[in-house]
């Protein structure tokens, strides 16, 4: 099975206001397909980890491999390419853009790609937002919907590029029981039926035991 | 790789979104440029007007015989107080005569220089206007009326008659309306002056004569140069003055000294005889863009400001965009975009506002004794000046956008996502 994102020897200081080991010595490989989650307590370093692995958080010592390519020491315009086209993200909070339709946002990531035309941009949209059943609001501005239906249309804008790997920093995190269920079906199904590598943290204890695989970390080190 | 037409496209959002805020940093720089075009049009009409006033009327090379001292007194020539050391009380200008030896070859030698556009004689002589018992001093200049029309604008202050009719008339006068005015005569009459030497000759008025400067107007007349010889008993040949106007004014300093070494004459040029002038314009010039700068860094600062909230109140737009891969380039072009947009719709509007506002004002009459030949507020209406404004438009906003833009580029993403 072909690795996905693969970790080696991650380990990361914060400088301020003290010095602090985050990370220490960080080594882990994700399957093509796999469905992970992290969990751990607060301040063990998880969503620290989450950045790093993201590629949006540069300052680190180790190597980072994304589809078997090293992308440490990558410029930060070539960063920025691998993570519009390999790595989609859903965030606690929703952070869509308020001021454009449930559409717009959803095409935003590819049109900054500039891989496909308006049209089969538009159509890829759609698509995917009808898997996530929330084709109806596509019209509609982001502000004027709810906290469920935002997270789904984050994930919508986190596929419509096709990426290898989904990454979540608690997306369930801020949703109720009912939306929680809702965003991990759609997790659960995307893995399943796609064949969609992700990679979730979470303080969730009933979601991250429904995953494949959960990798636990407790003070800046995985400890299972 | 950039793809303007996402960037483009969010810069739009966000100003259409903003309509308000939009409007008013485009406002401030409408205002700026709209103030910059009517200033600096209506400061160079005025200043061009002025310069006319004085450039068109003046020669720019005026050549005559100055009466003054001898430079070498005769005892410096007698060859035994060669040593010694001379002392002359009481020097007495040199007696010379008025008129310029050779005057006509003079002429006819400057018309052949290829600098020069026109040169024409004039006489100066002092009269008396003789009204009853009054006698009132006066200047009355011979000169060639259609050249004088035709190379110093001479027709702009004959308010009443023409140059024509002078040139017409053998006998006739162009009296200066001050003196018209004291005499109580119009075009038609007949007004008599005396020469110092005593003689009276009646001459009939053709037309008006209104410089705009009172004190000239009150003694200055005009008449041909053969009648102004006739009345003066001299020949065809006597002439005091030359004036020369030249195709490019800037050799006129040069080309004076080299009349007065040439001829043995005094030569003025303009700049020397006008120096105030190019001071004044200078001085007015450097007003109009002290205050248009100053309006418009006031606009570059309100950009600046509106740019600076925006980023502010768009932190988590700017993660997000960051996030899903747009580069740190990327975001700060979306800014950029959005401060050039702002500048190039606020310019335009300005510049036509300026065109509407500078085409009122060349509309509002402006009449007034000293200037004859103006009717309304002067304008000048140079492509440049729009060239200029909006191109400042653009610099101004171009660097109010460019450091909020640039705080835009470093948002670290990581720190905002993390920090909700």
């Amino acid at each position: 099975m072909s690795t996905v994102l693969e970790a080696k020897h991650i380990n990361k200081y914060f400088k301020k206001p003290v010095l602090f080991h985050v990370l220490k010595d960080i080594n882990f490989k994700i399957n093509k397909g796999e469905f992970t989650s992290i969990m751990g307590k607060s301040g063990c370093g998880k969503s620290t980890l989450l950045y790093i692995l993201s590629t949006m958080d540069t300052d680190y010592e180790g190597e980072l491999y994304l589809n078997n390519e090293l992308v440490t020491n990558n410029t930060r315009d070539q960063l920025s390419y691998i993570r519009n086209k390999h790595i989609g993200f859903v965030f606690q909070f929703h952070y869509l853009l308020s001021e454009f339709s449930v559409l717009e946002n959803v095409m935003l990531p590819a049109k900054k790609l500039g891989e496909k035309s308006f049209e089969e941009i538009e159509h890829d949209a759609m698509q995917k937002l009808s898997i996530l059943h929330i084709d109806h609001l596509a019209k509609k501005r982001a502000s004027r919907i709810s906290g469920g239906e935002k997270q789904r249309v984050a994930i919508a804008r986190a596929l419509i590029n096709n990426p290898s790997i989904i990454m979540g920093d608690e997306p369930t995190g801020n949703l109720d029981s009912h939306n929680s269920d809702n965003v991990f079906n759609i997790f659960k199904q995307l893995s399943d039926e796609q064949g969609l590598s992700l990679l979730i943290v979470t303080h969730d204890e009933d979601f991250a035991k429904r995953t494949n695989r959960i990798i636990t970390m407790e003070d800046g080190k995985i400890i299972s | 790789m950039t793809n303007w037409n996402v960037i483009l496209n969010i810069a739009k959002t966000h100003l259409l979104t903003k309509i308000k805020q939009t409007a008013t940093a485009a406002l401030g720089v409408t205002f700026g440029i709209g103030a910059y075009i009517t200033l600096v049009s209506f400061m160079t009409g005025l200043n061009s007007m002025l310069d006319d006033l004085i450039l068109n009327q003046t020669p720019h090379i005026h050549i005559y015989n100055e009466i003054e001292p001898s430079k070498k007194q005769p005892v410096a020539t007698y060859d035994a107080f060669k040593n010694s050391f001379n002392v002359v009380h009481s020097i007495k200008p040199k007696f010379s005569q008025k008129k310029i030896h050779n005057a006509l070859p003079i002429i006819n030698y400057l018309k052949k220089d290829e600098n020069v556009k026109g040169a024409i004689p004039q006489i100066k002589s002092s009269i008396f206007y003789i009204a009853g018992p009054i006698e009132l001093g006066g200047n009355l200049t011979g000169i060639q009326p259609l050249d004088e029309a035709k190379l110093f604008n001479f027709n702009d202050y004959v308010v009443e008659g023409s140059t024509q009719k002078l040139h017409n008339t053998e006998n006739g006068i162009l009296l200066g309306a001050g003196v018209a005015k004291k005499m109580s005569l119009t075009v038609g009459d007949r007004v008599q002056i005396s020469t110092i030497k005593g003689d009276i000759f009646p001459l009939k008025i053709v037309g008006i004569y209104q410089s705009g400067i009172a004190d000239i107007d009150a003694i200055q007349s005009f008449a041909n140069l053969k009648t102004v010889q006739r009345i003066l008993g001299e020949a065809e040949n006597y002439i005091t003055d030359i004036n020369v106007k030249l195709h490019n004014i800037d050799v006129a300093l040069p080309m004076a000294q080299q009349i007065e070494q040439q001829f043995n004459l005094t030569a003025i040029d303009i700049n020397t005889a006008n120096a105030q002038f190019e001071t004044g314009t200078t001085i007015r010039n450097l007003i109009t863009y002290a205050v248009s700068v100053t309006l418009l860094i006031v606009a570059g600062f309100g950009i600046y400001n509106i740019l600076n909230m925006l980023i502010y109140e768009k932190m988590n737009d700017i993660a997000i965009l960051k996030a899903t891969g747009f580069s740190g380039k990327d975001v700060q072009y979306i800014f950029m975009s959005q401060a050039i947009i702002i500048g190039l719709v606020g310019g335009l509007i300005g510049l036509l506002i300026g065109l509407i506002f500078t085409n009122i004002i060349n509309t509002i009459p402006f009449e007034t004794e000293a200037l004859p030949t103006v009717e309304t507020y002067p304008i000048n209406f140079n492509g440049w000046f729009y060239i200029i404004g909006i191109t400042f438009a653009m610099i101004s906003t171009f660097l109010a956008g460019y450091l909020p833009s640039k705080k835009a580029k470093k948002i670290d993403p990581v720190t905002i996502i993390r920090g909700q």
